[in-house]
């Protein structure tokens, strides 16, 4: 793979493989701003890949009150799963677990569109047969009855063909400088609407490879770009001088804030003088998109 | 360009005009459209007789003139727009589907009864039996919105299985009598016995009321989803306040004579969540 350069980083000429995921926007409502980023955190929790938690969640922004359908402070958040009826089940499960079950919120549909999955339609069985619901304009609101008064909750949520998967690869030669740059390129990221970095605080260290020695497992540690495996890894990606290598993934609504995302995450990264900027990808055999590293060299930030 | 009508001689008894309704109109000319007929009391007539036409029916009618004694505008009608520019008879939007109704004036008894969709607005005061069962039946408004600025008569909403009806004055006697479900706000007072009979459903006011025996005060709280409702009608004009939305209203859960799931929430005046 041949060299690019921005400012002083390298930058490959390689691509990020990203694949065909389902997405929805749930919109998180409370009394305050506390209550309702309390249950989205527990909601995005334990949502960093779908190879082990089933979706990748997180935050994709607060809301303030003037933005939401009730008025009151809220935030909006992502969650993709590989299908449908996947995404629908993990919707059913994480709102009844983390949102119902926080003081004061109520959850909204943040999407519209032609798929929709039942969520409060379900939920509502909590209610054991004291719920009821509301009919305005179209749109079914379910009042399950609660112990601080009432957990208000669309009956449907809208669901959209979306993109997960696309990736980073910061490489720098040491930790501290590896950080400062993910740092800086997950903050410039999240500024682009329609999109999540799911991994803790947006940032991923072990990074892993379709397939592994064991049958039982269909993933492992990417060994190329582990720098202690250096001297013992065939086709090492690491180079001499990089001591540090860390990943940020980037799930969105589109292929386009996928890329925005990425662009934006590039040029920072590299404004920091991280020593290289890479991207994983599968040869091509994985995913339905391809976003090359050079298409986002240039552009304002 | 829209269908208008100009009432040009003011009938001497009801006028039941079916006839003005988008549907019914559509694609005519003023000459075809003057040809409609109409019952004036028990007799025949035409819509010419008593109406001055111009234009072609496009899907918006407006109508011109003192109309308190002409009954059944906009009745079954399922899209298009209908406007009053003035007073409006008995039975407007009977059985409307769809479409939108609005009254620049007063409305008289019977808005609405059993329609199924669309939104009725009268910008005055509506009479009684707003959104109600037709004497006999088993359930009246079953979707749709009746958005009346001013105030209402009695028995709004009675049997009401469906659907939104907002007052934004006073309303009367028997508010959701008999009402199986749906959704009743009354921005002033709402008179004696509301909610008798109620299976399921809600009926809200911003006032304190003398509660029936058979309801039973539940407790005091913030409702979520009468915010949702609040400022969907601030959206259409009423004057709904602030105080309005962040209130607190107390819970009264009833009729107990009939399956007690239905509930009357009061404001408590001054209250802050």
């Amino acid at each position: 793979m041949s060299a690019l350069r921005l400012h002083s980083t390298e930058v490959v000429d390689t691509f990020a493989e990203a694949f065909a995921m389902w997405a929805a926007r749930v919109i998180i409502t409370a009394e305050t701003a506390r209550w309702a980023m309390a249950a989205a955190r527990s909601m995005t929790g334990f949502a960093t890949s779908v190879i082990g938690c089933k979706c990748e969640a997180a935050i994709e922004c607060e809301l303030p009150a003037n933005e939401t359908l009730d008025r009151r402070p809220g935030v909006a958040v992502l969650l993709f799963a590989m299908d449908q009826e996947g995404l629908g089940r993990r919707l059913i499960e994480r709102i009844g677990q983390s949102v119902m079950t926080c003081p004061t919120t109520a959850c909204y549909n943040g999407l519209d569109g032609a798929h929709k999955v039942v969520v409060g339609g379900k939920l509502r069985y909590f209610g054991d047969g004291y719920q009821n619901s509301k009919l305005l304009d179209g749109r079914r609101f379910w009042r399950v009855p609660v112990m601080d008064g009432e957990f208000v909750v669309d009956e449907c949520f809208g669901v959209q063909p979306a993109v997960g998967g696309g990736n980073l690869l910061i490489l720098g030669a040491n930790l501290a400088q590896t950080l400062a740059a993910t740092e800086a390129a997950t903050a410039a990221m999240r500024k682009v609407p329609g999109v999540i970095l799911p991994f803790p605080d947006g940032v991923v260290r072990s990074g892993s490879k379709v397939g592994s020695k064991y049958k039982s497992l269909i993933a492992s540690t990417n060994d190329v770009y582990c720098p202690t495996l250096r001297a013992v890894s065939p086709g090492t990606q690491v180079p001499d001088a990089v001591g540090c290598v860390l990943e940020i993934v980037i799930d969105g609504l589109d292929v386009a804030a996928v890329k925005e995302a990425m662009r934006r995450g590039l040029h920072a990264a590299a404004a920091t003088g991280v020593l290289q900027v890479s991207a994983g990808n599968y040869g091509g055999t994985l995913g339905k998109y391809k976003i090359e590293l050079a298409a986002l060299l240039n552009g304002a930030v | 360009m829209s269908l208008t009508l100009t009432l040009h001689t003011v009938p001497e008894v009801p006028l039941e005009a079916e006839a003005l309704s988008p549907y019914r109109v559509a694609g005519l000319s003023g000459i075809d459209v003057a040809k409609l007929p109409v019952m004036h009391g028990n007799r025949s007539a035409e819509l010419g007789d008593f109406f001055r036409a111009v234009g072609r029916g496009d899907g918006e009618l407006r109508i011109e003139g003192d109309l308190a004694r002409v009954k059944f505008i906009g009745a079954a009608m399922s899209e298009g727009r209908v406007v009053v520019e003035g007073t409006a008879g008995m039975h407007l939007g009977a059985g409307m589907k769809g479409g939108e109704i609005v009254v620049e004036g007063n409305c008289g008894d019977w808005v609405g009864p059993e329609m199924s969709g669309g939104r009725i607005v009268i910008k005055g005061n509506a009479g009684h039996m707003v959104g109600s069962a037709v004497r006999g039946s088993l359930s009246g408004i079953s979707g749709g919105e009746i958005i009346v600025h001013g105030n209402a008569g009695n028995e709004a909403g009675s049997a009401m299985r469906r659907g939104l009806i907002a007052i934004g004055g006073d309303c009367g006697d028997f508010a959701g009598v008999n009402m199986i479900a749906g959704t009743i706000i009354v921005l002033g007072t709402l008179g004696w016995r509301s909610g008798a009979g109620m299976k399921r459903g809600t009926v809200v006011s911003m006032h304190g009321a003398e509660m029936l025996p058979t309801f039973s005060r539940a407790g005091s709280y913030s409702p979520v989803f009468l915010r949702l409702y609040l400022l969907h009608l601030r959206e259409v004009g009423l004057p709904v306040a602030d105080e309005h939305i962040n209130g607190i209203y107390q819970r009264w859960s009833g009729d107990a004579v009939e399956t007690n799931h239905g509930e009357i929430l009061l404001r408590e005046l001054g209250s802050r969540p």
